[in-house]
């Protein structure tokens, strides 16, 4: 009897010792499920679903704070793989939050007068220019967010849609024709 | 007698070859305009080097290769550019691209070129020189061949050289095998010589049984060594480049693997000639061998100028007006042209003249029975209906797990499916949203990379300016500290040695205007002084005489 208990006793203690040292050796830093919902996240860094770029949001997401159909850059179709992750009801966007085409910030350089608050609002540093210096946009960089817009004291700044050309032309789904059955 | 073997699956359409090689290759007249894309390769677009109104003269350069994978453009006769804008372009899409658009003189005058002895010319040179001259693989990929001839120290045993041209109503490489069999014979010599390969195999489909024996007639009067032309069953599709290195060695090239890694490099006939045409001729590739047939009456092969409009080739070959489009290439994997108007490029093989007679509208799809006729066929050993399943139901993670990417688009499933469902469509559409998907998750990761690395920097510098406020005010209080500690004779002291400071300076700053006379001046003085003596003294006497002399 009194043996069996020291065996028990002992095992409790050796797993316990276990467990806490690989609590301790295998901490798991941060929340992993925030960098998968981040992963998922177009990376705009727009801001249109009112957290300060698209870390907060995963961030905010992953704790329950806040929908997964927020962000209308995503598409729909973010909003489905956020629903396949964190495994919930598809949540359609709401008004006015429909996903825009893509687009690029142009700055028109005859009107831009240099005063760089173009680019301490831009997310991603796509802005080239110093201070009483023309600015430019790095379209291969711009991510589309408008950030870029309203603090422009001229409005010298455009978002120019990417249309479609031969390099991004992608193949429709296939139309079928459905067969008229006879009356 | 060598052992052939086969490839899983093919079709037999009907090859309707006879039409077009009953008349030799006609070389066409100068057509009006011609209207050259610049991108006509695999990779980057050209960029344009010359300007509109400058006259250039043929075989020059008019777009020079961007980055590594991109190839040159140059104009196919001389002339004068008219417009370097966007023009409809042969291209699935129908949408247009960057063309340059020239006038022919009529001279046709060649810039000065020549060619190279290959033997004595480095490989990297040659290399270089097919790139200069704009050569593509011209069985339809159009991949740079410059590249292609770069075996990334892989040993190459056999270098393949496809003329099987399996694609019904195609004849330009049957044709130019007939024609011009030496040729191609010795750039297949050049490639092999880049390559370093031990042995060339030349697969010729047995329907060209001409071509055939032009191609053996030439192996023999150039007397090369290890190079075998090899009549293979006509199957479609045995040009695919994979299906013809199974049938010729029996390799199977992997999922994702390069025949190169598996010691086999494939080039097409038209391509080996080309290459010929480049180094032993410095001729750039200004010209194809097209074939024009279908809804016409006289089918026939040309020797066409890339850039030639459409229209004025399907005149040559007489177009009958009951035409309603224009295919590009094969009825198996053929484009629809968007007009008329666009130019023919490096990638045109063929012209199908396609009448509701001649290939009548597909019947409307029905539903997939899974009879599983498509599985039987597919030369890649995919299973298109299950490819099919998941493509229509937009789940692009199951496609790639069913290889996806190993499809062809032969459409020999589409041409056996009972159902008419346009299969290979249903993958070009899978791909494409995949090829989207990868570049959006780039562009993502790109985007979070900066956005993260400038919210570091504006900590960084939020950090650096409080450790320099921090700093400085450290300083200030040290110096308050030190000024307390001494006593305040330091500084009289400080005052002091300035003043003796500033008083020596100002002795040696300046000399005194006396000190350096000449002997004119010191007499002057002298002279002066003396009188000013004078006055003092007569002064002297008549003062005495009104006041009384002051005391000292």
């Amino acid at each position: 009897m009194i043996s069996a208990l020291w065996v028990m006793i002992g095992i409790s203690l050796l797993l316990g010792a276990v467990l806490g040292y690989s609590s301790i050796k295998f901490k798991v830093e941060g929340n992993p499920l925030v960098e998968k919902i981040d992963a998922v996240l177009p990376q705009t860094q727009c801001g249109q679903c009112g957290y300060p770029g698209c870390k907060p949001y995963a961030e905010a997401i992953a704790k329950g704070e806040i929908g997964i159909n927020k962000c209308p850059p995503g598409g729909e179709e973010g909003i489905q793989k956020l629903a396949d992750l964190l495994g919930v009801e598809f949540q359609p966007f709401g008004e006015g939050a429909a996903p825009k085409g893509k687009a690029v910030a142009f700055i028109d350089e005859q009107t831009c007068i240099g005063c760089t608050l173009c680019i301490q609002a831009c997310p991603v540093d796509a802005i080239a220019g110093a201070a009483k210096q023309m600015h430019t946009i790095i379209a291969s960089e711009c991510t589309g967010c408008e950030l870029c817009l309203p603090p422009c004291p001229v409005d010298c700044i455009t978002m120019e849609s990417i249309g479609e050309n031969i390099t991004n032309w992608k193949w429709r789904h296939p139309v079928i024709i459905p067969i008229k059955v006879a009356a | 007698m060598r052992t052939l073997f086969a490839f899983h699956g093919g079709v037999h359409p009907p090859t309707h070859k006879d039409e077009s090689t009953r008349t030799p290759i006609a070389q066409t007249p100068l057509p009006s305009k011609l209207v050259i894309p610049l991108s006509q390769h695999v990779g980057n677009r050209a960029v344009p080097i010359v300007q509109v109104g400058e006259r250039v003269l043929k075989g020059q350069k008019i777009g020079r290769p961007e980055g590594k994978l991109s190839s040159a453009v140059h104009a196919s006769t001389s002339g004068t550019v008219s417009a370097i804008d966007m023009q409809l372009v042969a291209h699935h899409s129908g949408l247009p691209d960057l063309c340059v658009t020239l006038i022919p003189d009529g001279k046709d005058e060649w810039i000065a070129h020549g060619g190279v002895d290959t033997k004595q010319t480095s490989h990297s040179e040659l290399r270089h020189l097919l790139r200069k001259a704009g050569v593509v693989g011209l069985g339809g990929a159009v991949f740079p061949s410059d590249l292609k001839t770069d075996a990334h120290h892989h040993k190459i045993k056999t270098l393949v050289i496809n003329g099987a041209e399996c694609e019904p109503y195609i004849t330009c490489d049957d044709m130019l095998m007939r024609e011009r069999a030496t040729d191609i014979l010795r750039g297949a010599g050049i490639l092999r010589e880049l390559l370093h390969a031990e042995e060339v195999l030349i697969g010729i489909e047995d329907n060209k049984p001409e071509a055939i024996a032009a191609m053996q007639l030439a192996v023999g009067q150039d007397k090369h060594d290890k190079m075998e032309v090899l009549s293979v069953p006509t199957m479609y599709p045995s040009g695919g480049a994979k299906q013809l290195i199974r049938i010729l060695t029996g390799i199977e090239v992997a999922a994702g693997v390069r025949s190169t890694e598996m010691g086999v490099q494939c080039f097409n006939v038209a391509t080996a000639y080309t290459v010929w045409r480049a180094l032993a001729h410095g001729e750039p590739l200004l010209s194809r061998i097209v074939t024009v047939t279908g809804n016409v009456s006289d089918a026939q092969n040309f020797d066409v100028l890339i850039g030639t409009p459409l229209d004025e080739l399907v005149a040559l070959a007489g177009s009958k007006p009951d035409t309603d489009r224009h295919i590009m290439g094969g009825p198996m994997m053929g484009v629809d042209l968007p007009a008329g108007t666009v130019g023919i490029t490096k990638a045109t093989n063929c012209i199908i003249e396609s009448s509701p007679k001649l290939f009548p509208p597909q019947p409307p799809a029905l539903p997939c029975i899974r009879c599983t006729r498509c599985t039987d066929v597919c030369p890649a050993e995919l299973q298109p209906q299950d490819l099919y399943w998941f493509a229509k139901a937009n789940n692009f993670g199951k496609t790639q797990e069913f290889h996806l990417f190993d499809c062809i688009e032969c459409g020999a499933c589409a041409y056996v499916c009972p159902s008419n469902i346009p299969l290979v469509q249903y993958y070009r559409y899978a791909k494409s949203e995949i090829h989207e998907r990868e570049r959006d998750k780039k562009a993502a990761d790109l985007a979070r990379e900066r956005h993260e690395y400038r919210q570091l920097r504006i900590e960084r510098d939020k950090q650096e300016k409080a450790e320099k406020l921090a700093q400085k005010e450290r300083e200030a209080a040290a110096k308050a500290a030190q000024a307390a500690a001494t006593p305040d004779d330091t500084q009289q002291r400080l005052i002091e040695e300035a003043l003796a400071r500033a008083k020596a300076q100002a002795a040696v700053a300046h000399p005194q205007n006396t000190e350096t006379l000449t002997p004119g001046q010191s007499a002057e003085i002298a002279a002066i002084e003396a009188r000013r003596a004078k006055i003092r003294e007569m002064a002297a006497d008549a003062g005495a005489d009104d006041e009384p002399p002051k005391s000292h």
